[in-house]
């Protein structure tokens, strides 16, 4: 299936750009105007929701937040909900990216706003969407940008505004950036009512995350065809990965699908050995000798024993402690949380404190996060506990395996000679400042203040 | 082969508006216990079908509601 089936106009007069380069979504150079944008990429093309649902499964495109759900079956429950509910759909545009260890969406919507814009839009005149919210951090530069970029096109098809989210791990969770936007709170609200059929307004809701919608606009321009033509058979296409920790060039790259490890860290001059955080926060632990020839996809991340979760690589300095980091990442969950639930008010700051004992030389620990792990997972209002059990549980393998030596020097009460914590953890719920009054202006909104 | 359709009865719980007052573990200890918390901990599959009465006492008994029973027929 290829895009001209669906749309010939738009792309007759126009070239495709190379299918088989890797700077898709991060084209060299400042962010271009929409009339630069337009000359590189043409003009985007209109679809129905079940043209577009289609598209989207042909090409194989899973949501890039970190869930990893297949984009078509998203947009056709969305679609779906709207021909039974008869309710115009609401699309939003999640560029909060919550979990500090990534940059993906920050680089992209610096230097492709058009593209992130073009993918809401799409997907909402697609959907018969009335209402578009392009989600960004408080007070991040990111707001001023999709501000620019939404200037430059006086006449969308439905309202755009840029509404600014808590700078909070949690307050862009899905369900919790619905309710900060019918409500101002930005708390998960459960996972009982899917925002497809009730989200924004009590409308379908489509909440994909920025690359998502940049994808899904290169997608509906070019088709599937040109979209797999690098990338895996069941991943076809690129994606953006943020590596950091201790590597010579920290930063965010584009490649293609299936690239093995070795090289995708390549790009940023790590180590080819020595342990790394894979796919954020709610993460695994790997060793990288152990994973040099693995694709960068998500089944073959997966089957190799760790994630694609939001798509970061944290790469550990030499001696490094994976207990230290995790005991500090676990922390900073349970102060994350929106303690709305049992495990995440309890669960998290006792796995927390356990993680922080069995560091500390507290044999007992390790028998406790065996018991308790299984027991948090899954019963949670939202994903937050499942991530940091996840996180937790691969850390226990590892070490109760390859760093069994290290465990040991923890436990018999032997100096950790770890160099300082590299992982990157934004500011907890608690210890957030007051945020700053900020410039007016017509296009940034927030809810809670509207009268 | 003739299939008789019946009524699966699954319990569900809103962990966020769980408030761990444990009373529906009295109400069912046969297939709910609680976690060293107070909150409950739910089978993951259907119920029994001679428990449901009982569970949708237990439901009755949350102070807060939390808890719900699900029918899905097969």
């Amino acid at each position: 299936m290829t895009a001209t089936q669906f749309d010939t106009g738009s792309l007759i007069g126009h070239d495709m750009p190379d299918p088989y380069a890797t700077d898709r979504l991060l084209p060299k150079g400042r962010a271009p105007s929409l009339a630069d944008h337009l000359t590189r990429l043409g003009p985007l093309p209109r679809s129905t929701s079940a043209q577009l649902s289609q598209l989207l499964e042909a090409a194989g495109l899973l949501g890039r937040g970190g869930a990893g759900f297949p984009t078509g079956r998203k947009v056709a429950a969305v679609a779906a909900s709207v021909a039974a509910s008869r309710l115009p759909a609401v699309v939003v545009a999640n560029c909060c990216e919550g979990d500090p260890t990534s940059l993906k969406d920050r680089v992209l919507v610096e230097r492709s706003p058009h593209l992130v814009v073009d993918g809401a839009l799409h997907a909402a005149e697609a959907l018969g969407a009335d209402r578009v919210v392009l989600a960004v951090h408080d007070d991040s530069p990111a707001r001023f940008t999709l501000a620019a970029a939404l200037a430059e096109r006086p006449q969308t098809s439905c309202e755009v505004t840029v509404v600014e989210v808590p700078d909070r791990y949690i307050a862009s969770e899905a369900t919790a950036l619905v309710r900060y936007l019918n409500s101002g709170d930005a708390r998960p609200a459960g996972r009982l009512v899917p925002i497809w059929e009730s989200g924004v307004g009590g409308r379908p809701t489509l909440v994909d995350n920025a690359e998502t919608l940049a994808q899904l606009a290169l997608i509906a321009r070019f088709g599937p065809a040109w979209f797999g033509a690098i990338g895996t058979a069941a991943e076809p296409g690129t994606c953006l990965v943020t590596i950091g920790g201790a590597v010579r060039r920290p930063g965010v790259v584009e490649v293609a699908h299936g690239t093995p490890l070795a090289s995708v860290l390549g790009r940023a001059g790590a180590p080819s050995t020595g342990w790394a955080l894979l796919g954020g926060l709610a993460g695994r632990w790997v060793e990288l000798s152990a994973i040099a020839g693995v694709g960068f996809s998500t089944a073959e991340l997966a089957a190799a024993g760790g994630t694609r979760g939001v798509g970061s690589i944290i790469v550990l300095p030499p001696g490094g402690c994976v207990l230290g980091e995790t005991a500090r990442i676990l922390r900073y969950h349970a102060d994350s949380g929106a303690r709305q639930c049992g495990p995440c008010m309890f669960g998290l700051p006792a796995i927390a404190a356990d993680m922080t004992a069995l560091g500390s030389g507290d044999r007992g620990a390790l028998e406790r996060l065996r018991r308790r792990l299984p027991v948090i997972n899954g019963r949670g209002g939202c994903g937050h506990p499942d991530g940091a059990v996840a996180l937790a549980a691969s850390a226990l393998a590892v070490l109760t395996t390859r760093e069994g030596s290290h465990l040991h020097r923890h436990l018999t009460g032997g100096r950790c000679q770890a160099p300082p914590s590299v992982v990157p953890l934004g500011a907890a719920a608690a210890s957030r400042p007051a945020t700053p009054p900020r410039p007016g202006g017509s296009v940034i909104d927030r809810p809670g203040r509207r009268s | 082969m003739i299939t008789r359709s019946r009524t699966e009865v699954t319990l569900r719980v809103d962990p966020i508006a769980c408030r761990a007052h444990g009373l529906c573990a009295e109400e069912l200890p046969e297939a709910i216990t609680l976690d060293e918390w107070g909150y409950p901990i739910l089978p993951s599959g259907p119920l029994p079908p001679e428990l449901v009465r009982r569970a949708r006492a237990a439901a009755a008994a949350c102070p807060v509601l939390a808890l719900r029973l699900e029918q899905r027929r097969r």
